[in-house]
């Protein structure tokens, strides 16, 4: 297994998100270690999402800035970019895949666009990844022939196919069975251990946060940020700010007493 | 078309051994970018010997991606192929992991559906039995309107007013400008030509009836309609269509609306009025080139051009006209709406219904004209 080192992979640096006047969050800092799984949780509505959309390079930033590897997301120079690109995988909500295309050729698109490998070749990784995925023999299925718990997987394979040093995930385990849910999260266990691949998760199922996470990040809307950042474990129980053991402890907030 | 692997050395396979036995030291990134030369090697390495035993020393890797970990797995397939006892030793633990998360057995599982080759006898069946299936649906589809748009007929507090005014501004107003240009240019192109031959006879004067009797019998309402197929026709099943992707109209069906009298009739509804309305805007336009051209080059006085169109024309073609494009009016709608409901998947299907509904509207359109003329030829 690969541990996680202490070389930051991703540094957020002072981040600001604005939609008009409206600020999401500000000046917000952290770091991503080589290897690490970050889990980022907060409530609905906090900005996980937008930080995510931030880090992978798809928003702007209004201040501030991301990077990756020493290279900053949104950059400009476009062979940078490119080396960027093929650095970082993302795995969206409903896996994103494109539904025109089979499996085998949703995974192998990007391994054709970066890579100068012969068609056995590229057949041969899209198998091995597909089979990473357990979705060995699925290669001529279309999106939409498969189940939401295989797009997901599918989806996970394409993300992984120039092998890259970081996986984003938004809400993996989101509309999925529990057993299905399980299985993602020790499919993503299970890469991070193998490949050692570096892991932001932004989700808000606690029970694979205590499965997966080695380290969490808790945004808060209120407080416009970062509330709390460390061992989930920990913070659950030790943790001396309300905000956090509530949100472990699935208790809103402020909610009027009820008679009834 | 083949390509070739950019030629990277940034890894080494060294061989050496003894007693028999062979031992293959590897060094340096077996990553993705070098795969081509990796596999190529690692086969022409493997054709030349033939050892009693094969030890793979993996000391000096210094990167092993998941593609390089499968050339690895790959050549001790091979070599067991070979009935030769392959050992992989002094791997890292970061190697041993990557190794362990492929199983090579995923790699010879077949695909499960296979993309078949179809004679073309069996295209010609699957094609003939896709036009029936095709028939049937639209025929069921029209029953169901026909039936709703009855309903609504009996019932006009249960249409949506407010949909059918917001359709009938987008067929309708929105449509104005483009209908009147091409029916202008239209007018002036059709009186030009026919004027070019009717001077020769001196009967500059039937350019008003022919352009008259061509604009409000014919090109009127084929125009309008083929435009507004284009314009509505085509936005009524790209809508119902997104709306079937985002089950949308599931979640209709399941609070007990009936999907063709929620979203269907209001459209066809807007389209019936709206098309007649854009014909008889069409024909005055069409008209109205003809006129400038008369005027103009014709020495024709106004009155006399409005006089003699109103000769050549009775009430009985203006009403037949609009008759007929209110007809085309509930087939653009109708058509329209059908695609939209026939689409399943994603954006792709949705951009195929939106195409269809153009053209077999456009289609119909034009085998219902040919119909109107027989028809109304006989009882005229």
């Amino acid at each position: 297994m690969v541990v996680s080192d202490n070389t930051p992979v991703i540094k957020v640096e002072g981040l600001t998100a604005r939609f008009g006047d409206d600020v999401i969050f500000e000046n917000v800092s952290f770091q991503v270690h080589r290897g690490e799984i970050l889990v980022i949780l907060g409530g609905s509505g906090c900005g996980k999402s937008t930080l995510l959309k931030h880090m992978i390079g798809l928003y702007q930033p209004y201040a501030g800035r991301v990077l990756i590897n020493g290279v900053d997301v949104n950059t400009e120079d476009e062979a940078e970019l490119r080396r960027l690109r093929m650095d970082i995988g993302v795995l969206f909500q409903s896996g994103a895949l494109f539904g025109s295309m089979t499996l085998a050729e949703n995974v192998a698109l990007p391994i054709q666009e970066y890579t100068r490998l012969t068609p056995a070749t590229i057949e041969l990784i899209v198998k091995m990844k597909l089979g990473l995925v357990q979705l060995a023999g699925y290669e001529n299925h279309l999106p939409s022939e498969i189940s939401g718990g295989m797009k997901k997987r599918a989806g996970l394979a394409r993300a992984m196919a120039l092998d890259p040093t970081v996986l984003f995930f938004d809400e993996p385990s989101a509309g999925l069975d529990p057993i299905t849910s399980v299985e993602m999260d020790n499919l993503i266990k299970g890469i991070n251990a193998g490949l050692g691949t570096t892991m932001v998760i932004v989700t808000h199922e606690l029970e694979s946060i205590f499965n997966i996470a080695h380290r969490v990040l808790i945004l808060d809307k209120g407080a416009r940020g970062i509330i709390a950042e460390g061992d989930p474990r920990d913070l659950k129980e030790h943790s001396p700010d309300p905000r956090v053991v509530n949100f472990f402890n699935r208790r809103p907030m402020a909610v009027k007493e009820t008679r009834i | 078309m083949t390509k070739t692997a950019a030629p990277r050395r940034d890894y080494s396979i060294k061989v050496g051994g003894e007693k028999g036995e062979a031992a293959v030291f590897f060094s340096g990134r077996l990553a993705l970018e070098n795969l081509e030369d990796l596999r190529e090697e690692i086969r022409g390495l493997l054709g030349e010997m033939s050892p009693a035993g094969l030890s793979v020393d993996l000391a000096g890797v210094e990167y092993l991606d998941s593609a390089g970990a499968v050339a690895l797995l790959e050549m001790e397939e091979e070599a067991r192929a070979r009935a030769l006892p392959v050992t992989f030793i002094n791997m890292t633990p970061e190697v041993r992991g990557i190794l362990g998360l492929i199983d090579p057995e995923d790699l010879k599982i077949p695909p499960l559906i296979s993309e078949r080759d179809t004679s073309l006898l069996e295209q010609i069946g699957e094609v003939s039995l896709r036009l029936l299936a095709d028939l049937i649906q639209m025929l069921t589809f029209l029953g169901e309107l026909l039936l709703s748009l009855f309903y609504s007929l009996l019932h006009p507090r249960g249409v949506r007013w407010d949909e059918v005014f917001f359709y009938l501004k987008r067929a309708g107003v929105d449509g104005l400008p483009i209908v009147g240009l091409i029916s202008v240019l239209l007018g002036l192109i059709i009186a030009f030509m026919s004027s070019l031959q009717l001077k020769q006879f001196g009967a500059n004067i039937y350019v008003a009836s022919l352009l008259g009797i061509a604009m409000v019998k014919e090109l009127g309402p084929i125009m309008t309609a083929i435009l507004v197929a284009g314009r509505s026709g085509s936005a009524y099943a790209a809508e119902i269509g997104t709306m079937m992707v985002n089950e949308e109209v599931d979640a209709m069906v399941t609070m007990g609306f009936d999907p063709v009298r929620f979203l269907a009739v209001p459209k066809v509804l807007a389209t019936v009025i709206a098309v007649p309305l854009l014909t008889l805007y069409a024909d005055l336009f069409g008209i109205l080139g003809g006129l400038i051209v008369g005027v103009w080059s014709l020495d024709l006085t106004v009155f006399t051009y409005i006089t003699e169109t109103q000769r050549s024309l009775d009430l009985f073609d203006l009403i037949s006209s609009l008759i007929k494009a209110a007809v085309f009016g509930v087939l653009i709608a109708g058509i329209g709406c059908q695609r939209g409901f026939q689409v399943r998947g994603g954006a792709q299907s949705v951009g195929a219904a939106t195409t269809s509904a153009v053209v077999a509207a456009i289609f119909l359109i034009i085998v219902t004209d040919s119909a109107f003329a027989l028809v109304l030829h006989y009882i005229q």
